[in-house]
């Protein structure tokens, strides 16, 4: 009995909040608009979109672990996936049949273009940030202009449509029957928790953004490991972009940019601590799928767009909120 | 310490000015037609939004924050506006400025509540309270453009006015419009406001540490409150006027402006630590940044390089503000 009191009391109550949260949604929703919501399509239709978004806030997690944040991402997806769609236009016809039925290993090429170019990019704003010492939000504002602009001198403004089936499947397959996005979701998401928790890498990470200096003089490597934290953030962006592309068939230079205060506000609502030191993979989980109740259940009573943005607006600053309520109980 | 980098530091808009008069010299020479009076005076009117809009992030920089939320501000403060005086059948020019700007001062001082009370960091609270402005301005007040034909006469006007008028080469008349010396008088009353008031020297005393502010004796809170209430102030009034200016009430419009007016104000030697950066180098990175990129058209280069031109920008200048401050944060 005590064994089981202490394993709960060792749970965040930061987890519980959100557990918390996100029955209410759901029953708030269920409530209000049952024959609608409570239908299977409601539920495996976000099996298919979260998984982008919740790459992108566990990124996003990531950077602010160590106090600096990353708003290139958007950027670095939608050049993973263009460059991608640009090497599979270049090796098949385009639109063609032989485009449509590209082999295994010409899509693995594509998959290891757009990997790449998430790893460099965020090596870039690694390298900006601990070398040059740019701090991360204007290093990051200014790569995501450069990362945007490349995209839109590359496609000149229109999409790059029609990728490989097989791409697709990435994007719309189901596997065991389970969406493939989720199967990547969870399987990316256990390797960054575990790189996070188990892995002295992911220490040193919370360290330094729990205290810099006391990190530096306790013979931690922090310009290495900070650098390393942004091509972690970098590839992780890019895999969003496979998985939206993958999605819709298609790439753009602005795709998704309503996707960066979402990975914003799922983070922080996550418990992310955006000065850096605590985050975890677990909560942005929870973030996310009480986030992707709320918009699924908005949308399914007819409230436009804006309307969205405005609740996801008032939703980050409500978490802020309670953020500092917590703390000061702390 | 290199003699350059002391110049700097005592005089950081030395380098914002040298860049201005070399990429002016730089583009002069390409293309003569940079000389006309008809495109130096369309520069200077172009300057006037973006460096209203530039001195309200200024503000909030120099106390060590970042800011976001300004586009939207403006842009509700100009279509809230606008729709008023149609509605009211109102026509006028002082009224209607003072209307924007209380909107954007009252929309400024939610942004201080969360900055001060909350304790949130900067960047985060503006991302949440600019999408759930946007949000309530398109999905509560409308989303339809007012055009010229409903615009108030008066209104536009004002915003035609000109200074004075020269003939050109040609025989055509290039005139310079009077919104320059409404910039102007701003930027001086910010200049003076930061440089000889106590407020002034608190704002600076904010960005050198908010811990030794409130030890020496200044009220944070105060200048907190007065920092986002004039930031707010200037992005309505700036909103109101750039819709005086274009003729038009579009709620879509401004946006990913704030990526331009960031790059403008690091670019005048800004430092996002805060206690550092001047109206005048303000003044001379907005004046660069707008010579820069409208002059990539008579340059020959295509538009579409913009976003990698500005991206650039700010990665070049935010490093050599870093490289500037080194040994202050090292």
């Amino acid at each position: 009995m005590t064994a089981i009191t202490q394993r709960l009391r060792r749970i965040d109550t930061n987890l519980l909040q959100l557990l918390l949260l996100t029955v209410l949604i759901f029953a708030g929703m269920a409530a209000m608009n049952p024959e609608r919501f409570l239908r299977p399509y409601v539920f495996e239709s976000i099996t298919f979109i979260a998984p982008e978004l919740g790459l992108l806030a566990i990124a996003m997690m990531v950077a602010m672990l160590t106090g600096g944040i990353d708003l290139s991402v958007i950027g670095i997806a939608n050049l993973s996936c263009i460059l991608a769609g640009m090497f599979f236009h270049a090796v098949g016809a385009p639109r063609g049949p032989d485009l449509v039925n590209l082999p295994l290993p010409m899509v693995a090429a594509g998959i290891g273009i757009a990997l790449a170019t998430g790893l460099i990019a965020g090596a870039v704003n690694g390298l900006l940030i601990t070398r040059l010492r740019v701090t991360p939000i204007l290093a990051t504002i200014g790569t995501g202009q450069v990362f945007t602009g490349i995209c839109l001198v590359l496609t000149g403004g229109p999409a790059v449509v029609g990728f490989p089936k097989l791409w697709g499947q990435i994007g719309n397959g189901t596997a065991f029957g389970i969406a493939v996005p989720l199967i990547v979701f969870l399987v990316v998401s256990a390797l960054v928790w575990f790189l996070l928790t188990r892995t002295a890498f992911g220490i040193n990470l919370a360290l330094i953004g729990t205290n810099a200096k006391a990190a530096t003089f306790a013979g931690l490597r922090t310009g290495r490991t900070v650098f390393f934290s942004y091509v972690l953030t970098g590839g992780l962006a890019s895999i969003a972009g496979i998985l939206l592309s993958g999605r819709t068939n298609a790439a753009k230079s602005d795709y998704g940019v309503s996707y960066l205060l979402q990975a914003v506000l799922i983070s922080v609502l996550a418990g992310t601590n955006p000065a850096g030191g605590r985050g975890s993979v677990v909560g942005i989980g929870l973030a996310l799928v009480a986030l992707m109740l709320l918009s699924s259940g908005l949308q399914m009573m007819r409230f436009s767009n804006f309307l969205v943005d405005l609740i996801w607006g008032g939703f980050l600053l409500l978490s802020i909120a309670l953020a500092a309520w917590r703390n000061r109980v702390r | 310490m290199s003699g350059l980098a002391v110049a700097l530091r005592r005089h950081p808009e030395l380098m914002v000015a040298a860049v201005l008069v070399l990429s002016v010299i730089t583009i002069g020479l390409i293309n003569p037609v940079f000389w006309q009076p008809s495109n130096i005076f369309s520069l200077l009117r172009a300057s006037v939004i973006t460096g209203i809009l530039a001195l309200a992030v200024l503000m909030v920089m120099l106390s060590g924050g970042i800011d976001v939320s300004f586009p939207a501000f403006a842009i509700a403060a100009m279509y809230l506006t606008v729709k008023a005086m149609i509605a009211w059948g109102f026509d006028g020019v002082l009224l209607p400025f003072a209307m924007a700007t209380g909107i954007g001062v009252l929309l400024g001082l939610v942004n201080a509540v969360f900055v001060h009370y909350l304790r949130m960091i900067p960047l985060i609270v503006t991302l949440g309270t600019g999408t759930a402005v946007r949000g309530f301005i398109l999905g509560v007040v409308g989303t339809s453009q007012i055009n010229i034909d409903q615009m108030p006469p008066l209104l536009i006007g004002f915003a035609r006015s000109e200074l004075f008028s020269v003939t050109q080469a040609d025989g055509s008349q290039a005139g310079l419009s009077a919104m320059v010396l409404v910039y102007a008088v701003i930027a001086v009353l910010v200049h003076l406001m930061l440089r000889h008031t106590m407020m002034g020297r608190s704002i600076y005393a904010l960005g050198g540490g908010t811990e030794a502010a409130r030890r020496v004796g200044f009220n944070v809170r105060r200048t907190t409150f007065f920092i986002y209430g004039l930031a707010g102030a200037l992005a309505g009034f700036a909103g109101l006027l750039h819709g005086a200016m274009i003729w038009t009430a579009n709620p879509r419009d401004m946006v990913g402006l704030e990526l331009d007016v960031i790059a403008a104000v690091v670019l005048g030697g800004a430092s996002i630590f805060g206690g550092r950066g001047s109206v005048i180098g303000t003044v001379l990175g907005v004046l660069t940044l707008v010579v820069i990129t409208n002059s990539l058209i008579i340059l020959g280069v295509d538009t579409t390089w913009q976003r990698v031109v500005v991206g650039l920008i700010v990665i070049a200048a935010t490093a050599a503000t870093a490289w500037r401050d080194r040994k202050r944060i090292a």
